[in-house]
């Protein structure tokens, strides 16, 4: 430690570094200027994340997360319009959702297939994704996969599983990059590729 | 014109430093084994994806002892445009910078292509099937930069495919999704392949040459080319695959016959003369195909390229190289070896001094 600041300084600043987008340079910037602004910024940040940590859960139905037990695009009936759009993280359902344009339901596998990483169909949540398309009178699964390897290789899996069941099965259009991921790219592009999409 | 204008290197392999801007002739390095003649070679190689002519790890890269990681800084002018690339490694993988853009690595191959020949190449007709294919593989890229994202792609998918095969996992719908991915890019592989081959034998015999015309063949492991016989091969072979515990046939088993055409020789059984001929031939027919459909011939890298070629084929090589204008990047120990070049190529005089290595251009 080169600036001895305490040990709780020191240790709110080690775990603000391990965030993603932050260093431990802009971590210490972040910390000081949270405490020079305690009551603007320490102390709501503080209250806040007891909250989020307290409520803050994976969605029964779609593994998106909020602080409810099922979220408020699974909740809300007007979403309920045969559309499911398969992502693998949350991150990626909040940058569909950034874009306002698809009106669906969602599902998050939390992963990609990869047997070398030891990631199987059961680590993710292909098998329920299968039961909520059959139970919920799905017309349309959009994939929404990245375009790696691996992304590839699990958009083919679940088309075998779902084929064969009625369902409409369409992916985003190309034009996102190889190893792109959806997080990354800006709402035109995650708009254009979802209005463009093709069967699968 | 495809040419490395200016060239710098800070702690790579044994050049602590080095800054030399050559002009658009045959490079010539020359100086004693060990001096760093080949470790200058590799440092052009890395101008172009993957990991350079040795195929080196990057962290072996680096200069010992001081492993701070290494750099090269290179001022590319390709088809009339300049490009500056800079690419390093701090001791993990190694990241490359297109005109001050964050690019990733097959990105260079749009620009650059590079071909390059090295000693232990000199074997390549008698070892294994994977170093010829390696070679059909560098000589395809030069031709299509995107075979080596199929390439890439087509190991990816198989990679996993062996890994679910070793733990004998009994998931058809896996297998499935990743041999239709392999399948996909195995007959993007072949079609690539295959067009290499196409223009390698025109550009070997459209033209007078003084080196022997090689008749070349891809051997594949089996009668699935296309993407729907790839795939159906993949699916009937899961249950020996498993057995073997890999993949056993695909384009990543084919393998490249040459024959010496006008004696009706296989490669193999040539003299070690008439082998690096056979070799010279390919990589002088690559360039000239190139320099038809890409509009320059590549940069090419000749390692040690006097070994086993008497001074008329040498003479002979050098004519057509200065004859496609081609910019060549060759070493060797002695500067008589390349005495017919008269002034058509730079000479660059490399050697040790203090545990680093030095250039001075003579
Ligand atoms: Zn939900």
């Amino acid at each position: 430690m080169q600036e001895r600041a305490g040990r709780e300084i020191e240790q709110l600043v080690d775990l603000m570094a391990r965030l993603p987008g932050l260093g431990p340079r802009s971590a210490r910037r972040a910390v000081l200027q949270m405490i020079k602004k305690r009551g603007q910024l320490l102390e709501p940040l503080a209250k806040s994340i007891a909250e989020v940590s307290a409520t803050a859960r994976e969605c029964m139905a779609c593994g998106n997360i909020s602080g409810l037990e099922t979220c408020a695009i699974c909740n809300d009936p007007a979403r309920q319009n045969g559309e499911m759009c398969i992502v693998e993280d949350v991150s990626d359902l909040w940058a569909m959702e950034r874009t306002s344009l698809f009106k669906g339901t969602y599902h998050v596998l939390g992963g990609v297939l990869s047997a070398l990483d030891g990631v199987g169909p059961d680590a993710l949540r292909i098998p329920r994704l299968v039961e909520r398309v059959h139970q919920h009178n799905i017309s349309e699964v959009i994939l929404a996969l990245n375009a790696t390897i691996d992304g590839q290789t699990t958009a083919h899996y679940i088309v075998d599983q779902i084929e064969g069941s009625n369902v409409r099965i369409t992916s985003l259009a190309q034009g996102v990059p190889i190893g792109g991921e959806l997080d990354y790219l800006d709402d035109g592009t995650i708009s254009a590729a979802l209005k463009a999409r093709k069967a699968f | 014109m495809l040419a490395v204008r200016s060239l710098r290197l800070s702690h790579f392999r044994s050049y602590q430093s080095l800054d030399i801007t050559p002009d658009t002739r045959p490079v010539v390095l020359f100086g004693a084994n060990g001096a760093g003649k080949t470790n200058l070679l590799e440092a052009v190689s890395m101008l172009s994806p993957g990991r350079g002519m040795r195929r080196a790890k990057t962290q072996d890269i680096a200069r010992t002892p001081e492993a701070l990681g290494w750099k090269i800084w290179a001022e590319l002018h390709s088809l009339g445009q300049t490009h500056q690339i800079v690419t390093s490694s701090e001791g993990g993988a190694r990241t490359v910078h297109i005109d001050e853009k964050v690019t990733p690595q097959l990105a260079l191959g749009r620009i650059a292509r590079l071909v390059w020949l090295v000693p232990v190449m000199d074997r390549l007709w008698v070892e294994g099937a994977a170093d010829r294919r390696g070679f059909l593989d560098r000589l395809t890229m030069s031709f299509e930069p995107r075979h080596a994202e199929a390439v890439l792609g087509y190991e990816k998918a198989m990679r996993e495919r062996n890994r679910l095969l070793k733990d004998r996992v009994q998931e058809p719908s896996w297998y499935a999704a990743l041999e239709t991915q392999m399948a996909r890019f195995g007959a993007e592989i072949n079609t690539n392949r295959d067009f290499a081959v196409d223009r390698l034998t025109a550009a070997q015999t459209d033209t007078s040459t003084s080196f022997p015309v090689a008749d070349l063949e891809i051997e594949h492991t089996s009668q699935a080319v296309s993407a729907d016989d790839l795939e159906l091969a993949f699916a009937e072979d899961r249950i020996r695959d498993m057995d073997a515990g890999r993949t056993l046939s695909g384009p990543h088993r084919a393998d490249l016959r040459a024959v010496y055409a006008a004696k009706e020789m296989e490669a193999r059984l040539c003299s070690t003369g008439e082998q690096k001929a056979l070799l010279v031939s390919l990589i002088l027919a690559n360039a000239r195909a190139l320099a038809q459909d890409f509009g320059a011939p590549p940069i090419l890298l000749l390692d040690e390229v006097a070994a086993h070629l008497d001074a008329d084929r040498r003479a002979a090589l050098y004519d057509e190289i200065c004859e496609l204008g081609a910019q060549a990047w060759m070493s060797g120990t002695g500067p008589e070896l390349f005495e017919a070049f008269g002034d058509r190529a730079m000479m660059i005089e490399v050697s040790e001094r203090n545990g680093a290595s030095e250039v001075q251009i003579s």
